[in-house]
């Protein structure tokens, strides 16, 4: 049943980066705006037909909630008359094309801009502490967990223990990775890389090596969102928004319900398909969020391409490298393309381009229907979305 | 430890806790209603959401849930430390916490290890419970 107010995505943008880091000089504000105005410009549109903004981010003018909507829309010179700050971690913008799915539907929107931006790399601003240790994260902060990367390596501990996976097949996943990164001269890491490259690697916080985390690198990207109607007129071939859904469990990685078990993945996954009407045989291309090497594993599980447990084998023998029979993370995912702290936008970005059927050297051949997950905070949150070409 | 090893900000419901913790023994918060302890300490029980709660002395034995031995340090306050193991300990009586396990060996540590509290003053106000394995 087709509707006129159905959700479609009908622009994108992403900043060009080199060894990591912005190419154009601007403030981490400016790279928001550069490519929100490329993405609505890229539809046939213009900043001043947004009328729903949605961005979530680790910048902003220090204070109360940070107020990321408003910091945004004042720089763009719009007054937006739906937003959403949803802020979820790295998962938050596949949140984002929900909220904007349903306020099209709604009429409570006609054009919605989802923007992400960090300059995190040129500002060398990451290390593995950081986190206040206030409310929770008092029970954490102060015994030197190293953050995220100890609450995935806990994570993989467990899974380890608990079903037999192995250092060697959550290497699989990076070795995959690099071969589409191989593939998208857009991606930072194209340089070989084989399992032992990985298992050599640095361990960084047990058992994960530096190969099995993502990269540190500046970042900024764009969607827009609109109505299956309003797109007729528009420049770009609209790709649908069927379905979604979110999820999340706990701060705390001591809170986490189940250390081996994904559980916003498996519900947020359920709801994503069961409103698309689709089922795991549909879904012709994946791209989940690849923090670290064991976040895709337990999130692959989760959705059910393969039962709990059996990840380390569904990943094995390359099946998720090009010429696989599993492709995804097909630009070269967080792992070897671009991890700007919040990677989630730039999985949907590349879903859609596969839809679109513009990738180029990693184009998988005849993909109509995709499946994006992000998963953010410490294995906290989990959102879906199902993408489908008309 | 270094001495500039960031400090729990206590608040009004992590002061028993840390208070006990200061003194010596392991405190932590027990449903009036449906009789199972729970950590971190909230104002509700996360289980029955029961506002009938009190501190209950444990036992301060319990296994490793998971670990993990860092080998780079979260942030230059644990620079010295590295390598140190942060371990995820479920107590005997449900709840889980993190903690550090003291130990000479990190290679030794398992999931399983049965481990018991050791409590480590880091200031004059706070005193954190660290764990041995037995
Ligand atoms: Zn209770």
């Amino acid at each position: 049943m087709k509707n006129g107010r159905d959700p479609v995505i009908v622009g994108l943008a992403d900043a060009p980066i080199e060894d990591g880091k912005f190419v154009t000089k601007a403030s981490v504000l400016g790279h928001a705006a550069l490519v929100a105005k490329a993405a609505v410009e890229e539809a046939g549109l213009t900043l001043d037909d947004v009328d729903g903004l949605l961005t979530a981010g680790m910048w902003g003018v220090p204070g109360p909630g940070q107020l990321a909507t408003v910091t945004l829309g004042e720089y763009l010179g719009i007054m937006p008359t739906y937003v959403d700050g949803t802020n979820i971690g790295g998962s938050a913008f596949e949140a984002h094309v929900a909220h904007a799915a349903m306020a099209l539907r709604e009429g409570y929107c006609e054009v919605a801009l989802i923007v992400y931006s960090s300059d995190q790399k040129s500002l060398r601003s990451r290390n593995l502490g950081g986190r206040p240790s206030v409310l929770s994260m008092q029970h954490e902060t102060p015994y030197g967990m190293p953050t995220p990367v100890g609450g995935y390596a806990m994570a993989a501990q467990r899974h380890m223990h608990e079903y037999g996976t192995t250092s060697e097949n959550l290497a699989e996943i990076a070795v995959a990775t690099r071969k589409w990164a191989q593939l998208n001269p857009a991606a930072t890491r194209r340089d070989p890389l084989t399992v032992d490259d990985v298992l050599s690697s640095t361990m960084i916080s047990e058992p994960l090596h530096l190969l099995d985390c993502c990269l540190v690198t500046d970042g900024a990207g764009a969607i827009v969102m609109t109505t299956a109607e309003r797109a007729k007129d528009l420049r770009t071939k609209p790709i649908a928004v069927k379905g979604y859904g979110e999820a999340h469990t706990h701060w705390a990685i001591a809170e986490m319900p189940d250390l081996a078990r994904l559980l916003p993945a498996q519900k947020a996954g359920e709801t994503a398909m069961k409103m698309a009407g689709v089922s795991h045989s549909d879904i012709d291309v994946v791209e989940v969020y690849d923090s670290f090497t064991i976040t895709v594993l337990l999130t692959l599980e989760a959705l059910g391409f393969c039962k709990i447990g059996e990840g380390g084998d569904f990943v094995s023998g390359q099946r998720t490298a090009p010429g696989g029979a599993f492709p995804m993370n097909t630009n070269g995912g967080g792992l070897s393309a671009l991890h700007p702290g919040m990677y989630g936008i730039f999985l949907l970005i590349e879903a859609t381009r596969q839809l679109r059927g513009v990738c180029g050297d990693r184009q998988v051949a005849g993909a109509e229907t995709a499946l994006v997950h992000g998963t953010g905070g410490t294995l906290s949150s989990g959102a879906t979305v199902i993408l489908q070409k008309d | 430890m270094s001495t500039e090893q960031p400090l729990p900000v206590i608040d009004h419901d992590s002061a028993p806790y840390w208070q006990a913790a200061h003194e010596g023994h392991l405190d932590i918060p027990l449903c009036g209603d449906c009789g199972k302890h729970h950590f971190y300490p909230r104002a509700i029980c996360p289980h029955c959401h029961s506002d009938n709660l009190n501190f209950d002395t444990v036992s301060g034995r319990g296994e490793v849930h998971t670990f993990t031995v860092a080998r780079r340090p979260a942030g230059p306050a644990f620079a010295d430390d590295v390598p140190y193991v942060v371990a995820l300990i479920e107590l005997e009586e449900g709840p889980r916490m993190m903690s550090r396990i003291q130990t000479d060996d990190p290679e030794k540590v398992h999931i399983g290890a049965k481990v018991e509290v050791t409590f480590v003053k880091a200031s004059d106000e706070i005193t954190f419970p660290y764990f041995r394995m037995t």
